[in-house]
């Protein structure tokens, strides 16, 4: 086995009987990115040299605990400190921020060792990794396929074998779509778990942070890390933080699992329906109580979320003006068109959209129809999911209605391109964790199934992930990039 | 105004609220530091930034709503109102829309001593703004410069009710607002550096019409003075327009200074759309019933209470105790002369005659000056116990006033002590008087012009310094032994 090819904890295991060292993980991790990056294309930068320099002082330090020494990716919607962060944008292509979000200075306190920033859909807007103003990313599963998004880059990087584990966001899916679509395990805490402090703001009321590994251990090792208030952030909950590895111990004796007939419906592929399906039986297997639910509301969910996330959008968007960081239109003869201009160059189609849909949404005479209803449906679905939590421990379900798609295959199409979050959408616009995890595969692509919990409950989604990770083989399995 | 018409007016002040950082991260709020030296990622809008709210800010605004008989609701939260404007770092302002932290509230005006009531509407909290700084005019200059200096220092917002109807009464709640806020010690109040500013919502209408004409609203209104003459330039540009026959367009106009009048900034049509909607980078904020009574337990005395402590208990004219209670650095000038000297009468007249006289001369605030309430009560027992005159004690506290001296030392560098003693002053009358024997004959045929002659004459020997009482008395003596 190549170090590369090792988890997180099979790394710290080896680091800490002292039999490598941080910088022969660095080495071997950028060995890889050497030979697959050209047909994989998830970074945007790489930070070789200061990964190198970091991992030589950690092994003089000789402290090896928790995440020293370990390489790590971060989606380039982290700002990091005087390391060009473009949010996947035109209009910051040459931003270097003089700052570091707190999800990044964690990882960073506990001495990780960033490998490089990652390819994303512009300002995390997308499913695809397409919307990228640099490049498309590719899925290590099939390289004609897109890896998911909008942390597409962090998705495929895990699975190529690039890092051992990433930080993503996730707004409407981004973190779990791509996880699904890349065969990794993918978690979006609840909304507040993590601080958004640093991470360039898409829609600020559903956007989160979470982890892409490669098992659930690793996952739950490094959400210890990230996970907690940060009194920079005043919507970070002040609430404890457990150790997500404690109960890692494959018993889900007597979880109450509900899955919501509307999660299984028409537009859903039958393997995917399948497989989750499997899954479930094997939950019961395993001594879980399995039942199906609904959720009367999810329908609206989707429509009520392109109103919230676009509008707010239209508001975070507002200040690349050009005035102060980022691009500029020096050509531009006043400030209004200084200001349209450099929106019209700096900005990507999609984005552009969003910002319309958004600015609309929010217009005099408009808020009431479209943004005020939104946020009403809002407190439906979050009913809808407090309802049958009043009952059950978890909700599973498909994390996509099929598998990924071909490069190119829905770019024209926003709306189908839409549909992809349909079943991530409502975990966001009720604040909830969900998660991702590997559970079958569909002509040698892979399936996710996601897991819902009860706010601020991640460590009941991690425990039923580990047993059934523990009873099956999905996530042992590796694409094959035709190089050793 | 003619009698045809009314005029009706409502305020927007925003108060600068008095605090050591601004309202969402921790920059200074000082007034007057080099350009772009009081910035943040934060407060300059950079990408993944987050907003902490102030408590202190908080507290200053629950604290003006107190004073202004305002209620406190338990809910509040913080909206976006989103433009475009280099000087808005994240292009839109964080302020409160539908739910602000005081709702509802009143004070009292005085105008010619008439009593009256205007209502508060609300008062909100929001950020301030950048500071654009052009080379020239802003048309013609060829860049700009930004200053981020101010943005983010906290504001309040304080909406009046369409309560007033005259530019009169326009000014009379400013300067009431204004005190309180002084005494509530939440604001600066320096219209001059901006941390009181003040727009004027100015309409007409036929008397005895019940609604209210279309409205316009006025800009730019540094001073007291401005927003007088605003009003009574636009009531009856209004009036004027209205007559032959226009209609008024709700529109913003500015206030030229130098040409004093009003001009059409953008109308109704040109206005934004700011597209308010809750800021989700900050929970609602709950605001306890306990800290809201810590709060008014901690109020400290408010201008009407002063106002009537200075009626009841020294007896004083509601016009001085108005003028004694505009500033709290005036009352505890006051205050400080009282301690020591239980005519409040003439501490008063002085406060408000010579020492108001010389402020206003040189554009100083009471606390700026050089005069200490110790050393008026100095002079004031000078002249009660006879050694200074009423009229040394005017140049006394004149050069008092220039120099920061005690009156006692003023009085003794100058020898400006008053003869009082008869064994001086009486040689000078008779030598006088004997040199003046036609006057004297004047005086004995009733010219009363007589009696000024000898008493200017004496002043004038004694430079000023014979003590007036005595020597009017020696000098009847005097005559009268002729």
């Amino acid at each position: 086995m190549e170090l590369f090819e090792l988890t997180l904890h099979e790394l710290q295991e080896r680091l800490a009987r002292r039999e490598i060292t941080s910088e022969e993980i660095v080495k071997s991790i950028f060995t890889r990115i050497n030979r697959v990056e050209a047909k994989v294309k998830a970074f945007i930068t790489l930070t070789e040299e200061s990964a190198l320099q970091k991992a030589r002082e950690i092994d003089t330090g000789g402290k090896y605990s928790g995440i020293a020494g370990i390489p790590l990716g971060l989606k380039d919607i982290f700002c990091t400190r005087g390391v060009k962060t473009t949010c996947g944008s035109r209009i910051l292509e040459n931003f270097v921020p003089a700052y570091e979000s707190t999800a990044s200075r964690r990882l960073h306190e506990q001495q990780g060792v960033l490998a490089g920033k990652l390819n994303m859909d512009e300002f995390a807007m997308g499913s695809s990794t397409e919307n990228s103003a640099f490049f498309a990313t590719h899925n290590p599963w099939d390289l004609t396929r897109v890896p998911g998004g909008s942390s597409g880059g962090s998705a495929a990087a895990v699975a190529a074998d690039e890092v051992p584990f990433a930080l993503g966001t996730d707004t409407g899916g981004s973190i779990r779509q791509p996880a699904s679509y890349c065969g990794v395990v993918g978690m979006k805490p609840t909304y507040g778990r993590v601080s958004r402090w640093g991470v360039i703001a898409f829609a600020s009321s559903l956007d989160q942070v979470g982890v892409f590994s490669k098992d659930v251990r690793d996952n739950a090792l490094v959400m210890n890390i990230i996970a907690g208030h940060d009194p920079l952030d005043s919507t970070s909950a002040a609430i404890e933080v457990p150790d997500y590895t404690s109960n890692l111990d494959g018993d889900v004796k007597g979880l109450r699992i509900a899955y919501p007939r509307e999660y299984f419906g028409p537009g859903i592929d039958s393997a995917i329906t399948q497989s989750i399906k499997k899954a479930l039986l094997k939950y019961e297997e395993m001594g879980a109580v399995v039942e199906e639910v609904s959720l009367p509301h999810s329908e609206y969910a989707l429509p009520a979320y392109y109103l919230v996330a676009p509008a707010e959008a239209s508001a975070n968007l507002a200040r690349f003006d050009g005035v102060r960081y980022g691009y500029r239109d020096f050509e531009a003869e006043n400030v209004v068109s200084m200001f349209s201009q450099t929106r019209a160059q700096g900005f990507g189609d999609e984005v552009k959209r969003r910002i319309m849909l958004g600015t609309y949404a929010l217009s005099s005479g408009y808020y009431d129809a479209y943004y005020l209803k939104a946020l009403k449906v809002r407190r439906l679905i979050a009913n809808d999911f407090a309802k049958v939590f009043s009952d059950f421990d978890m909700i599973v379900s498909p994390t996509t209605p099929t598998v990924a798609f071909k490069l190119g295959e829905q770019a024209g199409d926003p709306l189908t391109l839409y549909m992809n979050d349909i079943l991530t959408v409502p975990i966001n616009m009720a604040g909830l964790p969900g998660m991702s995890i590997p559970c079958g595969f569909e002509q040698g692509l892979p399936i996710g199934m996601q897991l819902i919990g009860k706010a601020f409950d991640e460590a009941t989604l991690y425990k039923a992930a580990y047993a059934f990770e523990q009873n099956t083989e999905y996530h042992t399995m590796k694409p094959d990039l035709g190089v050793k | 105004m003619s009698k045809d018409f009314e005029i009706v007016i409502g305020l927007e002040v925003h108060a600068e609220l008095k605090t050591q950082t601004k309202i969402f991260c921790a920059c200074s709020t000082a007034f007057g530091a080099e350009p772009n030296t009081q910035t943040c990622p934060v407060c300059a809008g950079f990408p993944g930034m987050l907003p902490v709210l102030n408590e202190l800010v908080v507290e200053l605004a629950i604290k003006t709503g107190l004073a202004l008989h305002s209620e406190i609701p338990e809910l509040c939260k913080f909206d976006r109102k989103n433009y475009f404007y280099p000087d808005s770092p994240k292009a839109y302002q964080i302020s409160q829309f539908d739910l602000p932290v005081c709702v509802g509230g009143y004070l009292d005006i005085d105008v010619n001593g008439q009593k009256k009531r205007v209502g508060i509407t609300r008062a909100h909290m929001e950020e301030d703004a950048g500071k654009l700084v052009h080379q020239g005019d802003i048309t013609t200059t060829p860049f700009s410069l930004v200053d981020l200096n101010r943005c983010g220092v906290p504001l309040l917002e304080i909406v009046s009710e369409p309560d007033m109807r005259s530019a009169q009464e326009a000014r009379a709640y400013l300067e009431k607002l204004r005190s309180m806020l002084l005494f509530a010690g939440v604001s600066d109040c320096k219209m001059q550096e901006g941390s009181l500013r003040c727009d004027a919502n100015v309409s007409i209408r036929p008397c005895g019409q019940k609604e209210y004409g279309t409205r316009t609203e006025i800009k730019n209104l540094n001073s007291f003075r401005a927003l007088e003459r605003a009003i009574e330039y636009e009531a009856n540009r209004q009036k004027e327009a209205l007559e032959d026959g226009e209609i008024i367009v709700q529109e913003t106009r500015t206030w030229d200074e130098e040409k004093q009048l009003t001009r059409s900034m953008r109308s109704k049509e040109e206005a934004h759309d700011y597209r308010y909607f809750p800021e989700p980078d900050l929970p609602p904020l709950k605001i306890s019933r306990e800290w809201v009574d810590k709060i008014r337990g901690q109020m400290p005395e408010m201008p009407d209470q002063a106002q009537s402590r200075l009626v009841e208990e020294y007896g004083l004219p509601e016009y001085d105790a108005g003028l004694l209670t505009l500033t709290p650095e005036n009352l505890s000038f006051f205050d400080q002369c009282l301690k020591e000297y239980p005519d409040a009468k003439t501490v008063s007249n002085w406060m408000m005659g010579e020492l108001g006289r010389l402020l206003n001369q040189n554009n100083l605030e009471i606390d700026e000056c050089n005069i200490k309430p110790s050393h008026l009560v100095q002079m004031l027992k000078a002249i009660e116990d006879g050694s200074i005159s009423g009229k040394m004690a005017k140049a006394i506290f004149e050069e008092m006033f220039i120099s920061g001296k005690s009156p006692a030392l003023i009085i003794k560098e100058k020898g400006l002590v008053q003869i009082s003693d008869e064994g001086t002053l009486l040689p000078v009358i008779e030598d006088i008087v004997k040199a003046n024997p036609r006057v004297v004959e004047d005086y004995k045929n009733g010219k009363d012009k007589a009696l000024g002659f000898f008493i200017g004459q004496i002043m004038k020997f004694t430079r000023g310094q014979a003590n007036p009482a005595l020597v009017n008395k020696l000098l009847k003596e005097c005559l009268d032994r002729q």
